[in-house]
């Protein structure tokens, strides 16, 4: 076995250890170039929620999606979405009928407001869900947006 | 490269506004070209904003956020004059660093 890289290993391991320790490196920084792949092929909510570490998550009033009810241009559907649930960690879009479900998801470090506008494609109606993490639970709003031409195919 | 990125950051009360406005094609890789071949999806993966050294904002997104991806948040803590930094990465390993100074509200 060679020992030195052992050495390097654990040297390694304890600097980060250190630096979380110290509040100098949070995990979601460790992580900011990542892409959760799995949570990106999936087909449903639950299979969402899953992949991203959550079990289940329950509707809640505290978050309020804005939104047109019709889309005017399918490929460029704003939206935002605004949490009042306590210690919002996440906030993602998960569109129902788009072919990837997961459009966009959002860390809020703290001092950011719970609170993020942006831009989707939408392939045809549907519901389109809010889904936020507080407090390391899971919990969601859902809209329906119309739309009379999809944004997908081009 | 890909164009730079179109920042506003400006208080708003205590809190900084950003809007950002990126180039990117964000090819969904379920559009069809002229002779009918599927074009391959080319999209942001990752998007990272920071300030003094700290992650204001992080995403991970599909190709399903529309083409030219807008982004607007609040934060706490920064002071007219800081600098906003915001980086994207895509799927093709393409990458964009730009930098906003924060205005006053």
């Amino acid at each position: 076995m060679n020992t030195k890289r052992r050495v390097v290993l654990k040297t390694g391991g304890g600097l980060l250890a250190l630096a979380a320790a110290a509040g100098l490196m949070r995990p979601s920084q460790a992580l900011a170039q990542e892409w959760n792949k799995a949570a990106f092929g999936t087909r449903s909510l639950a299979e969402v929620i899953k992949a991203l570490g959550g079990s289940g998550s329950t509707e809640s009033a505290e978050i309020q999606i804005t939104a047109p009810d019709i889309a005017e241009n399918s490929a460029v559907v704003p939206i935002s979405v605004e949490s009042r649930l306590a210690r919002t960690q996440a906030i993602a879009f998960v569109i129902e009928k788009n072919p990837s479900i997961l459009s966009a998801s959002f860390d809020i470090p703290e001092g950011t407001d719970a609170f993020v506008t942006t831009r989707v494609k939408m392939a045809e109606t549907s519901n389109v869900y809010a889904l936020v993490r507080a407090d390391g639970r899971y919990f969601h709003a859902v809209k329906e947006i119309k739309v009379t031409q999809g944004g997908c195919g081009g | 490269m890909a164009d730079p990125m179109r920042i506003r950051a400006s208080m708003t009360g205590e809190k900084v506004e950003v809007r950002v406005l990126m180039s990117h094609e964000m090819e969904s890789g379920q559009r069809k070209d002229a002779s009918g071949n599927l074009v391959p999806a080319h999209f942001i993966q990752n998007v990272t904003v920071s300030h003094a050294g700290k992650t204001v904002l992080s995403a991970q997104w599909g190709p399903s956020v529309s083409k030219n991806p807008f982004v607007h948040f609040r934060f706490k803590g920064g002071k007219p004059g800081e600098k906003v930094t915001i980086n994207w990465i895509d799927n093709k390993g393409d990458r964009r660093t730009d930098e906003a100074i924060i205005s006053g509200g």
